[in-house]
């Protein structure tokens, strides 16, 4: 009998609680035979009490000291008896110093937040109205972990075959044009996975999903008085606690199961999940940030700060987390294991991770011991790892950021070279090229899969907006127009904004194809922008943060309004997804090593064999042998690409394939509907085999088989 | 309105009638029907709810604990759920592995 282990009998007791000195490991709270244990770090306080409430109650029921005996080293660890899990929210109080200048900042008033919290109550369903004079407004709780997997796993899709789909949980369904029975929530995304699957991607990347507060700067817009939220959501609470507010069962605090149906779900359709995670900063600010948890349980050893004690902002968000501290390092690891075995989470994207390779005083490390410990993690071993490979503090490492065999990059260059080239710039074929071969300029060891390829992403323009604006149009954000990226590489094809010509708003639906196509047959890894595919408009707005509205959410109208090109996105992601040619995971070497007489690779301009490197040249082609898909290991068809970036029709004249085989039109976005791009197995032979004109800025592909 | 369950076991089908609001408070009442049902090798477990007016996680996770008590072999059957019981149970992703019927169907339930 469990029950009866005379190594769980208590041997202290305060105010009728029964006590025993708990385990230090693991951290946070953990359900143990008869009773809970808790278990927290702080190397600078004095003292530290639990603070129990039961659920929604303003005043505590309980505050039980860590006697002397129940700490070990820096960690204070007690096993409560009896106590009636489901029903109790618990805390901690500190005792230390309060002295900003040497970084301390103890307050034995506060009640903190358990950093190993692994379902946080307080914000249950999204945007109600918190109760300002709440006594403590993340509420740690108890999670069992008994959810039942069946036979799920992550998926461990090889890294050369995933088509990523950027996404925000909340804005996704929001909109009640959704017709989901829970908008905004996993739930609603969940009903719509069929139409994620149709679409073809095979990986989500959720905008994060950790809890965090989305009353955190609330204002009202100066003008509107418009209720602004933080939407997006970086800027995190509690690191191994789902969103409340994202789950309809919030209210019954029951988060943790519903995300996990979800990631099981999606796990059945064959559909990978990503988490954007925030480990450069918290939700605690600067010197005039609230008391969340790490500020009042240990200050000093959780933030990045001055000389003088006040707080390094590499983030651009007020704080900045000391990755590099190994007592940090430790909760970022135990995080990511947490969500990989219990979530079955296939990958994380890190939000501003170049702040996770500098030291402690802020400068950056050659060898960051963080991401080297990420990347040979037993845990983590199969999970994706994808830098955003950048700071706020001017750190810039996109092709240099420390990889360990294991990280990707989200490729900045690729988007800034695609979009350039798309809008007509000069001096580009030579870049372009580099980036479609999945750029071994930036990569030339670790191969095209560690560069995650996009044109657009959650931060900037949408497809739709990349070629309706010049300008951003961010006044709805409150700020002025201030901010967001002002150097965004758009183009509004001759109007600025939502146009009634019809010869504009043509030329914008094929600047889409010809982004998307671009981007589907570039060696790399796509992603793809939630409501890219449908035309998602907001309204020239680049940076939509504070959005819980039309701007924030997909509009699902746009789904039948824009059914073209929707369909367009389909066939040219299965496209991708039909041809391995197109997914190598290894660099294109321009030679022909399996004697097919052709190269793997090989660069043409409007004639075969005589690509335009100039400055001036807006046409370019390659054309890729399909005796060399995989490192030749796989037989798949020739495929032909011709770009035209130029503003009149040009002919080009394709290479000559092996006798016996034909050209056959797959794309041609100059065309309307119906002919602009055929099914794979479909498409109609090329009638003059040697020659296809391209309109004005668009592409042509060929297969030849 | 007080929670109540009761449990009556006939052929072999343990029939666990709830009524009232079934939140954490009473949960364990509920857990200890399960577990009675279970130690006498009921091959069917029935929840007659159409008395029951809510329920907390707390509920759920008893449902949880039914299903990994008993195992893949014994159904269990939910009769005359109303919207705000079977709400919770699809949103969590419970409803894959449990039955939902509006009435007491022999047919179904003794086969």
């Amino acid at each position: 009998m469990p029950d009866t282990r005379i190594d769980t009998y208590p041997t202290h007791e305060y105010q009728g609680y029964k006590l025993r000195a708990g385990k230090p490991q693991p951290f946070g709270a953990t359900l143990v035979p008869g009773g809970v244990n808790f278990s927290v770090f702080s190397s600078h306080a004095t003292s530290c009490t639990l603070v129990l409430f039961e659920k929604h109650a303003p005043e505590p029921i309980a505050e039980i000291p860590f006697y002397n005996e129940f700490r070990i080293g820096n960690v204070y660890a007690m096993t409560v008896f009896d106590l009636p899990y489901e029903n109790i929210e618990y805390g901690f109080r500190f005792d230390g110093p309060w002295n900003p200048q040497q970084g301390h900042w103890f307050d034995k008033t506060k009640i903190l937040m358990d950093p190993y919290a692994k379902v946080i109550g307080g914000r249950d369903v999204w945007g109600q109205t918190p109760d300002w004079n709440n006594i403590y407004h993340h509420r740690a709780r108890l999670i069992v972990d008994d959810y039942d997997w069946e036979n799920d796993q992550p998926l461990e899709i090889p890294m050369e075959d995933m088509v990523i789909y950027e996404m925000h949980v909340r804005g996704f369904t929001r909109q009640p044009s959704s017709n989901v029975h829970n908008p905004g929530t996993f739930n609603g995304l969940r009903e719509k996975i069929p139409y994620l699957k149709e679409l073809g991607i095979n990986c989500v990347e959720l905008m994060p999903i950790y809890e965090f507060d989305e009353f955190e700067n609330s204002r009202k817009h100066p003008d509107t008085g418009e209720l602004l939220l933080n939407f997006w959501g970086y800027s995190t609470v509690g690191f191994f606690a789902p969103k409340a507010g994202f789950a309809a069962t919030g209210k019954f605090g029951m988060q943790a199961d519903e995300l996990k149906t979800l990631i099981k779900e999606l796990h059945a359709n064959g559909i990978e999940v990503m988490l954007d995670v925030v480990f450069n900063h918290t939700a605690e600010g600067n010197e005039h940030g609230p008391y969340i948890s790490f500020r009042g349980i240990d200050n000093k050893v959780y933030y990045i700060l001055t000389p003088e004690g006040y707080y390094y902002n590499f983030s651009g968000t007020g704080n900045t987390l000391n990755c590099n501290n190994p007592i940090v390092r430790g909760i970022v690891l135990d995080c990511l294991r947490y969500w990989t075995a219990e979530y079955h989470i296939d990958g994380f994207r890190f939000d501003l991770a170049s702040i996770l390779g500098r030291d402690q005083n802020g400068a950056p490390l050659p060898n960051p011991p963080l991401l080297e410990q990420l990347a040979f993690d037993p845990i983590l071993a199969k999970v994706k790892l994808i830098a955003e490979a950048w700071d706020a503090g001017g750190l810039y490492q996109v092709g240099s950021f420390p990889a360990y065999g294991r990280w990707a990059e989200w490729n900045g260059r690729y988007r800034d070279t695609v979009r350039r080239w798309l809008k007509g710039d000069d001096d580009l074929v030579i870049e372009l090229a580099q980036r479609i071969m999945g750029s071994p300029d930036m990569y030339a060891a670790r191969g095209p899969i560690a560069s995650i390829n996009f044109i657009t992403c959650h931060d900037g323009f949408t497809l739709m907006d990349l070629f309706s604006y010049n300008n951003k149009n961010n006044w709805a954000n409150g700020e002025n127009n201030n901010d967001g990226n002002s150097d965004n590489d758009s183009w509004n094809c001759g109007w600025e904004g939502e146009s009634s010509d019809p010869n504009v708003n043509s030329l914008r639906q094929r600047q889409i194809k010809n982004a998307v196509a671009l981007l589907m047959v570039s060696q790399g890894v796509p992603m793809i922008l939630m409501g890219d595919e449908a035309g998602r408009t907001q309204w020239g707005n680049n940076n939509t943060y504070c959005h819980d509205n039309e701007l924030g959410w997909f509009d699902w109208t746009l789904v039948e309004k824009n059914a073209d090109l929707v369909q367009f996105f389909q066939h040219i992601i299965n496209f991708r997804r039909s041809h391995p040619v197109l997914r190598n995971r290894f660099h294109l070497s321009q030679r022909d090593y399996v004697g097919s007489g052709y190269p793997d690779i090989s660069w043409h301009g409007t004639e075969a064999g005589q690509p335009d490197w100039s400055e001036a040249a807006r046409a370019l082609a390659f054309m890729l042998c399909g005796k060399h898909a995989r490192g030749g290991k796989v037989h798949d068809d020739y495929i032909y690409v011709a770009m035209n970036s130029y503003w009149d029709a040009l002919w080009f004249h394709p290479p000559q394939l092996p006798s016996g085989m034909k050209w056959h039109i797959a794309v041609n976005t100059m065309m309307t509907s119906g002919q602009d791009i055929y099914p794979v197995g479909s498409e109609p032979v090329l009638e003059v085999q040697d020659a296809i004109m391209l309109g004005n800025r668009s592409t042509v592909i060929l297969v030849g088989r | 309105m007080a929670f109540e369950a009761t449990l009556e076991i006939v052929n072999q089908i343990a029939k666990i009638t709830l009524t009232g609001e079934l939140d954490a408070t009473v949960a364990a009442q509920f857990r200890q029907k399960i577990e009675e049902a279970v130690a006498q090798q009921a091959k069917a477990i029935v929840l007659m709810v159409s008395g029951l007016d809510y329920m907390s996680s707390a509920g759920l996770r008893v449902l949880v604990f039914a299903k990994q008590k008993i195992g893949r072999g014994v159904d269990i059957f939910i009769v005359g759920a109303q919207e705000q019981i079977t709400e919770p149970i699809n949103q969590t992703g419970l409803q894959n592995s449990l039955n939902f019927l509006d009435t007491y169907d022999a047919a179904v339930i003794e086969k």
